[in-house]
């Protein structure tokens, strides 16, 4: 298997682990290595967690690290080949073929090809970062799609023939997994699950997001948010929730209130679901008492 | 002859396959390689490339570490735990409920078996059904509800085709004669089955299950669970074509058959797995159970509000609404009757195939 070691200054997961961490995303050691294996390897990383635990930022931060631009697909049921491939733009070609008269055109030149993002990474793959958001939601006709593009980085053009990358494309895709993805996708990427961060390792990850954070701060509102996490909620409270609610809950207290209180106004930010807030409200006193012992 | 120091590496990807995990040897390429590039003096940078290369997903990383263990520390292996363990919040324990009796006045009407439900399980002999179950399948792909999807298909529809407008260009030197069209395909709603396997649905789960696999089998997209003390996802063994290894498989992986229940609870923690719930939005919804629950209604309550908003339509059937004198009395089906799309009868496979095939009676709009 042809090894690819040209990611310049990168030569382990504990560097890139250093450099994700410059781009202010804590990795753990797991993520550090999938990212790196993915990388050094030249195979397609698969993310997959709950919402809100940082799938498409560490995509971001990748991205960052690499010093590239990140092109982002977003999924959705019923994507196909033309929004996320190429399409051919058939008003112009239209409008050249009524315009060249007797003479030749060449229908399918690059003015009428419209690259979209995946075709784009292919094209420049030293500059581009793919990130395929939420392949969960896409269907399986797509995830079928996918597959040339994901083994071999080449992507068939019938009118054109193959587009073939010059070295293999960063890719990542994320997944929610709301279903479940095709062992033929899963086989052609290197895999990471992100859970719920440790407390120790969600307290750094507030203080490094929220600079105006106390320390004191931020272990009381990842004691409460890991103890909301353990309710049975509709929507659990993801990482940006935890970072949002003690920059909401310092700025509060900054006001005059108490921290309780501070915490207890400010659930808004990290509870979304009138439900959720109706099912924690008579209890979030006893919550953020146990919390802040 | 293999130098023994790669012996573990490939005698892993065999034990991988043993334990039920698909360990292609494109994997172990890349395993090899990437412990190569990773330096192999340190088993736990072993253990994190294994990791990443075979993607064992949560449920399965406590039985791929026991397999890890078992080749490289040379651990003896575990006996499998029946099913795989799913994410549920921590805080359902639901192993530990307690079989509250049912206080006397909340006995509903129709909570025995009355003479015509005895009668109509008499009447129905085994060949009866399985003709009815397969009558079922068959059915299900024009009975089901449809929705539009976002794809596209040619045919006569509000939208221009430009790519077929194009080639037509080509043919007849750049004029279109008649404009193509395109239309929006149709798609099978999901259908999501919820069977309650407790105490009191002892007469009726073993058909409703052999009805979920009739399901399972025509419809496009079904996902089946059972509820009880712990909640367990069942589709994959009814995705099995033949019936009786299917439910072979399905009984072996619900542990709590005839236990006891509460559905609001259980609902709830379905509700709180993302995705678990992402197979009721937009679905048609079928829960089969007799409601009677042994909490009080809040959950419940609160859980079917949270299910009628995600689903498409709400369809409970209890085997206690096939006596046309049924009327939810007890206090959780009372508070759960108008969130419902409907009520229907749920005690025999027949009766529900019925139902479902029907769903448009109470379906929204």
């Amino acid at each position: 298997m042809a090894v690819r070691r040209a990611i310049q200054g990168i030569d382990g997961p504990d560097p890139l682990s250093q450099l994700l961490g410059d781009a202010q995303y804590i990795a753990d050691d797991g993520l550090a290595t999938a990212a790196y294996l993915s990388l050094a390897l030249g195979k397609p990383l698969l993310l997959e967690g709950a919402p809100g635990v940082g799938k498409t930022e560490a995509a971001k931060a990748i991205a960052s690290v690499l010093g590239r631009e990140l092109v982002r697909l977003q999924c959705y049921e019923g994507i196909d080949a033309a929004a996320s491939m190429y399409e051919w733009n058939f008003p112009r070609q239209m409008l050249a073929i009524r315009q060249a008269g007797d003479d030749y055109v060449n229908l399918y030149d690059d003015r009428f090809l419209i690259a979209r993002p995946i075709l784009q990474a292919l094209e420049a793959p030293r500059d581009r970062v793919l990130l395929i958001d939420e392949i969960d939601r896409a269907d399986h006709e797509f995830e079928a799609f996918l597959l040339e593009f994901l083994s071999d980085f080449t992507l068939s053009i019938p009118e054109r023939g193959t587009v073939r990358a010059e070295e293999p494309p960063v890719v990542i895709l994320t997944s929610n997994r709301t279903r479940e993805l095709h062992e033929a996708l899963r086989r052609r990427c290197i895999y990471h699950w992100i859970g719920y961060p440790s407390p120790e390792l969600e307290q750094r990850i507030v203080m490094m997001r929220a600079s105006t954070v106390a320390e004191d701060t931020a272990r009381r509102v990842v004691a409460a948010v890991n103890a909301l996490r353990a309710e049975p909620l509709a929507k659990p409270p993801g990482v940006a929730e935890t970072v949002e609610w003690a920059e909401a809950a310092t700025l509060l207290n900054r006001g005059g209130g108490s921290w309780p209180r501070a915490f207890a106004r400010a659930i808004g930010v990290v509870l979304k679901d009138q439900d959720d807030l109706d099912y924690i409200a008579p209890r979030i006193d006893a919550l953020l008492s146990e919390s802040a012992a | 002859m293999t130098p023994r120091a790669l012996a573990p590496f490939l005698a892993f990807p065999q034990a991988l396959r043993a334990a039920g995990f698909p360990a292609t040897p494109d994997r172990t390429e890349t395993f090899i390689a990437a412990v190569g590039l990773l330096g192999p003096s340190d088993m736990a940078a072993i253990r994190r490339a294994a990791h990443a290369v075979y993607g064992p997903g949560p449920d399965r990383q406590l039985m791929f570490d026991t397999v890890f263990d078992h080749v490289f520390l040379g651990r003896s292996l575990a006996a499998p735990a029946p099913g795989d363990p799913e994410e549920l919040p921590r805080s359902y324990d639901a192993g530990d409920f307690e079989e509250l009796p049912v206080p006397d006045e909340e006995d509903p009407s129709g909570g025995e078996a009355t003479a015509a439900e005895r009668l109509f399980v008499r009447e129905l002999a085994a060949g009866d059904e399985d003709a009815v179950l397969r009558a079922f399948t068959r059915a299900l792909q024009s009975r089901l509800p449809h929705r539009r999807a976002r794809r596209m298909a040619k045919g006569k529809g509000r939208h221009p085709d430009a790519r077929r407008a194009f080639r037509q260009m080509l043919r007849r030197d750049g004029e279109i004669t008649r404009l193509p069209t395109r239309r929006r395909i149709t798609r099978q709603r999901r259908v999501l089955l919820l069977v309650d396997v407790s105490g009191s649905m002892k007469s009726s789960t073993e058909g409703a299950l052999r009805l979920a696999h009739a399901l399972q089998q025509g419809g496009e997209r079904v996902e089946c669970f059972t509820l009880g003390t712990r909640l367990t996802r069942v589709t994959r063994a009814l995705r099995h074509r033949n019936r009786e290894q299917a439910l072979t498989l399905a009984s072996g992986l619900v542990a709590d058959w005839d236990g006891g229940t509460r559905l609001g609870e259980a609902l709830q923690v379905f509700l709180s797995v993302p995705r678990f719930a992402a197979h009721a939005r937009g679905a048609l919804v079928v829960i089969l159970s007799d409601g009677l629950e042994r909490g009080g209604p809040e959950a419940l309550t609160g859980a079917m509000e949270r299910m009628s908003a995600l689903a498409w339509s709400v369809l409970w059937l209890s085997p206690l609404a096939a006596d046309p004198a049924y009327r939810p009395q007890t206090e959780a089906m009372r508070a759960v009757h108008p969130l419902l799309d409907r009520l229907g009868a749920g005690d025999t496979p027949t009766a529900i195939a019925a139902e479902i095939l029907d769903f448009r009676k109470g379906a929204r709009a």
